[in-house]
């Protein structure tokens, strides 16, 4: 164990609870405000708790400002102690569960609740990407306008040419994450997906083609953190934090990207948790593109870094098989809900160990790790962290 | 004169008895103006800056600023534009006296000699043999020289050639003659400048401008249409515009051209 | 290898011209440092005055030891081309109207990655040599191309949008009795272009060289009277709308500055052919122009204006005469933001004193007009915005860049 895994204090006292999915729309009119505001109620009704007991609030949203955090307890009627507004658009899910346990487990707070939502209005898309960040603007955007596509091109590209993966490798990805989808209601995408339909997609920024990409959607995602005591006594079904990493700008010397910040810190992870990568039941990764996905096997610990191709040759990724990922469909076929995206991975994770799945439940889930990728600030994503939870029967 | 005088010489113009013959060039910003070496000042041609034309400049109403030399286009030329008249009195546009603006000229027809020779001079003789079928030059008239210039237009207007301008004009005996012994009121021409386009190798230089001016005479130049005139009996009308200090001005220059003259 | 380019159809009447639309245009104010190098064809990036370490994009504090001296300094340019990409499906008009769109990775020998524009013959894992370019915006973006040049290489379609190449273009050259005038001319045709306008002011007086031009396929002579705004207006409604570079050669020098020079009549004259003369052509072509940015092969591209660079700094024996170009100095600046929206670039062309009759008793060096002439033709070709031809034009830039008040103690 590393000295930084042996100082870092266990999440004792502290439970996760209430995953609340908004369900998406591939367009709305109305604002990032009232996507947040459903989400709150679902998370009130949920938990049974009275909307006064709620005395931290974690924010995540691209279309909320001008307005942050403290706009909303005054929009929604809270009275808050703890309060932070989160920026980290794919990692905004681990960042909101790692400061709120960490909150309650000091007593600043006593229910956080943790919401990332978002509208899609016919032109947020466009607007996000053209103010996305200062060296964006500077050194990114102006190169063909083609956002997040075209910059996650550029690393698949060469993450191609380095390590002999193919488009088939990323294929099997999205085929699985799109059949685990036909199994969640909530998913915007209804329609099974084939190998050769994958193939066969139009080419959007090569190698990234259609099927490789995420439809922005709105919606939003959300869940609790707080004392394990006030779960108890509402008889609130919840799960406990095995352990967080979290990193950002890690291995800035790399030329290309082609590992996340989890390669710096996965031992931390799993030493924290007391758990080897073959101790998790599901895995729940940051699938903005399919070959994060395959980064994140290798940086988080599935197989060695270049085995990636050869692990989603040799795996099965669905539901029922022997590595069930991104069960819920993931990003790729439930669609992106802007900040929601950080945290579609963590409310599945807490659902599964909390055996609340439904038709997409792993059987006899108890250990399940989510991870968080995100922030192309320029020319790699700078952001990386990961949680496991574990379940009651853990 | 008695003002029933006047009434009849209105009327005669009206019903056309008396011809007004207009010997305006249209001042347009291409007309040529006097070529100078470079190194000296410059005479602005016309430039024309629209003030608004119905527009959000002047929603009603139409109107330029102008820009021109004194000496731009037709054009009037008062005692004061050469050094030789520079000491006189009234030698200026605003306080020449306004009797002088209307007068009657004599023209002397050189168009013939001018076609084949642009450099022609005009000679006391030539004058002389005017004078012989015309009768003698009055006092106080103004001379015309037709050379039929005004029809021609651009660079043949101009025309420059090896050593600058080549345009007809008089030599300087017949200038000193006319102010002396004719004692003329002022001299015009069809080209521009009173003088001749090779006038700067005459002695004294630019002799039109010399004896002219240095004997308060004026210049008319730009004239057009002079073969509309009889050789005597027209009466010329040119008011310069009263400029303070003024060493000339554009000018309108009218002829009256009286029935069978 | 580069596609030649094909020489433009006849426009049907039939169909709208394409409005010009820009690539992304916000960047912080340090990047800006790359802009300035852009407009001069430099590749500059920021070095840390403190660590030496090269930074890209543009910081306000060094990544390798937070020093905020963070000078813009010209840098080695080569590099090596680690991945690209085919934008099909780009966000905004600009590039939506022109994909796909090749962009790569260059790692940079310096150190930096860079985000860059690519040539179409660069080839990933090679080597590729970077440069600065203004895009149609008017931005400092990165251009990677070959190491090696190639045939029709200019005709690149991604590096024409960065540059105004007189190739297949009609262009106007508007004082043709000029030295300058005479040899933009014959460098223009030169550069491919398709049809020079030769601007005659006092069409009634001859001038050298006359009959020479006149009988050059392509060349057209108008009369055109800087100074007067009708003149300017009665050419501009005839070729305006098919102008797409304007070189601006109006030449009005006299000596002298302000109280040794007798009257204001030069004065006036001079503002008259230069000032007011890019005031009536900015008038009368300005609108054409920026209408037709985007307009295909020869869309309007480029408006030229060749000035003296003591526009820059006051040079007494010419006082006047640098004050009038002091004063077009700083109408082009208003006129490049105007341009701005049509994606027309304004490229000022400094020179120092020009080899002919107005500089006549002054020692070398001077400036051979076909070194003026060459020097637009090349920084058309490179999408420029300044230019500074000749030594004694270099040599005011530095000395200005350096120390404003030396120079004009210098100068005076």
């Amino acid at each position: 164990m590393s000295e930084a895994a042996r100082l870092r204090r266990p999440y004792d006292g502290v439970v996760v609870a209430a995953p609340v999915t908004v369900p998406y729309e591939r367009y709305s009119i109305e604002s990032a405000h009232w996507w947040i505001g459903r989400a709150l109620k679902a998370l009130v009704e949920t938990s049974g708790l009275d909307k006064r007991a709620i005395d931290g609030l974690a924010i995540s949203s691209f279309t909320l400002p001008p307005d942050t955090a403290v706009g909303l307890t005054q929009h929604f009627g809270l009275s808050a102690r703890w309060l932070d507004t989160i920026p980290l658009g794919g990692v905004s899910g681990i960042a909101a569960l790692r400061k709120a346990a960490r909150a309650v487990q000091a007593g600043d707070a006593d229910v956080v609740a943790c919401i990332a939502g978002d509208t899609n209005q016919v032109d947020t898309f466009r607007r996000t990407l053209e103010n996305f960040s200062r060296f964006a603007q500077d050194a990114a955007y102006p190169y063909g306008a083609g956002g997040a596509n075209a910059s996650f091109a550029l690393i698949a590209r060469h993450y191609m040419k380095r390590f002999g993966a193919t488009r088939e490798d990323f294929g099997r990805i999205a085929v699985s994450q799109r059949a685990n989808a036909l199994r969640n209601p909530h998913a915007l995408m209804k329609t099974p997906l084939t190998l050769d339909q994958y193939m066969a997609a139009r080419p959007i920024s090569d190698p990234i083609h259609l099927f490789d990409c995420v439809m922005p959607c709105a919606g939003a995602e959300a869940f609790l953190v707080m004392r394990e005591d006030i779960a108890a006594s509402l008889k609130l079904p919840a799960a406990r934090i095995a352990g967080t990493i979290e990193r950002h700008n890690a291995f800035a010397d790399d030329v290309v990207q082609t590992r996340g910040g989890w390669a710096m810190d996965v031992a931390d992870l799993y030493a924290m948790a007391a758990l080897r990568p073959d101790g998790i039941d599901v895995v729940l990764t940051y699938d903005d593109y399919p070959f994060v996905v395959m980064m994140q096997f290798e940086d988080l610990g599935f197989c060695a870094k270049g085995e990636g191709p050869r692990f989603v040759r040799e795996r099965d990724l669905t539901i029922g098989g022997d590595f069930p990922h991104n069960t819920s469909g993931g990003q790729l076929s439930v669609g992106q809900a802007g900040a929601g995206g950080g945290y579609l991975g963590l409310t599945e994770a807490l659902r599964q160990v909390l055996g609340q799945a439904g038709a997409t439940q792993v059987a006899g889930a108890r250990a399940a790790l989510a991870s968080g990728f995100g922030m192309i600030n320029y020319d790699r994503g700078l952001s990386s962290g990961a949680a496991i939870l574990t379940g009651p029967s853990a | 004169m008695a003002a029933v005088d006047l009434m009849r010489f209105s009327a005669a113009i009206a019903d056309g008895s008396v011809r007004v013959v207009d010997l305006t060039f249209t001042l347009s910003p291409d007309f040529p103006v006097i070529v100078l070496p470079p190194e000296f000042g410059q005479a602005s041609p016309l430039r024309i800056e629209q003030i608004s034309r119905y527009d959000a400049a002047g929603p009603a109403w139409y109107w330029n600023n102008i820009t021109l030399s004194e000496h731009t286009g037709t054009h009037f030329d008062a005692p004061i534009h050469w050094f030789t008249g520079k000491d006189l009195p009234n030698n200026t546009v605003d306080t020449l006296p306004a009797r002088d603006m209307i007068a009657p000229a004599c023209v002397i027809d050189c168009s013939a000699q001018a076609a084949a020779d642009a450099d022609f001079l005009l000679t006391i003789d030539h004058v002389e043999a005017w004078e012989a079928r015309h009768g003698r030059i009055p006092a106080r008239n103004w001379v015309l020289l037709r050379t039929d210039w005004s029809k021609r237009s651009g660079r043949d207007y101009a025309n420059l050639g090896e050593g600058g301008p080549h345009t007809p004009g008089p030599d300087a005996a017949v200038m000193r003659w006319l102010v002396e012994k004719r004692d003329i009121l002022g001299f015009g021409t069809e080209t521009i400048g009173t003088d001749a386009g090779q006038a700067a190798h005459l002695d004294p230089p630019y002799p039109a401008h010399h004896f002219l001016h240095g004997g308060g005479r004026y210049g008319l130049q730009c004239l057009r249409d002079l073969d509309q005139l009889p050789p005597t009996g027209a009466v010329i009308v040119a008011t310069p515009l009263k400029i303070v200090n003024g060493s000339g001005s554009p000018v309108r220059v009218l002829a009256l051209v009286g029935a069978g003259a | 290898m580069t596609e030649p380019l094909s020489p433009p159809r006849k426009r049907s009447p039939l169909n709208r011209t394409r409005l010009p639309s820009q690539p992304p245009a916000p960047r912080s104010r340090t990047s800006h440092g790359l802009t300035r190098a852009a407009a001069e064809g430099r590749f500059a990036l920021q070095r840390c005055a403190n660590c030496g370490e090269y930074a890209y994009p543009a910081r306000d504090a060094c990544p390798s030891c937070l020093s905020s001296d963070l000078p813009f300094v010209d840098a080695p340019s080569g590099g090596e081309l680690v991945s690209e990409t085919l934008v099909r499906v780009p966000a905004d008009v600009y590039f939506r109207e022109r994909a796909p769109w090749r962009i790569g990775l260059v790692k940079l020998d310096c150190g930096p990655v860079m985000v860059s524009h690519l040539h179409s013959d660069c080839i990933d894992g090679e080597r590729v040599r970077m440069s600065l370019q203004l895009d149609k915006s008017g931005q400092a973006v990165a251009f990677a191309r070959p190491q090696q040049n190639a045939p029709a290489m200019q005709d690149d379609r991604q590096w024409r949008e960065m540059t105004a190449d007189p190739k297949y273009r009609r262009v106007l050259v508007t004082n043709g009795r000029s030295a300058v005038g005479l040899a933009t001319v014959d460098a223009l045709l030169k550069a491919g272009a398709r049809t020079v306008h030769v601007g005659v002011p006092e069409n009634w007086k001859p001038f050298p060289e006359e009959e020479r031009l006149r009988a050059l396929p392509g060349v057209k002579l108008v009369p055109l009277d800087l100074g007067d705004e009708r003149s300017v207006r009665d050419v501009a409604a005839d070729i305006a709308g098919k102008t797409d570079i304007l070189v601006n050669t109006a030449e009005f020098v006299r000596p002298g500055g302000l109280i040794d020079r007798q009257g204001a009549s030069f004065f006036q004259m001079e503002l008259a052919e230069t000032y007011m003369g890019l005031v009536h052509l900015a008038q009368s072509f300005g609108p054409a122009m920026r209408m037709r940015g985007a307009d295909g092969v020869d869309s309007a591209a480029a408006w030229v204006n060749v000035l003296s660079v003591y526009a820059l700094a006051n040079w007494t024996p010419f006082g006047a005469h640098s004050a009038a170009q002091a004063g077009c100095l700083s109408l082009s600046h208003c006129l490049r933001s105007e341009l701005h929206p049509g994606g027309v670039k304004v490229m000022n062309v400094f020179t120092g004193p020009i080899d002919g009759e107005w500089f006549q008793t002054l020692p070398p060096p001077k400036v051979a007009p076909r070194a003026v002439a060459e020097a637009i033709v090349s920084g058309l070709r490179s999408g420029l915005e300044e230019v500074f031809v000749g030594d004694v034009a270099q040599d005011v830039r530095r000395r200005l860049a350096a120390s404003p008040k030396a120079l004009e103690r210098e100068l005076s």
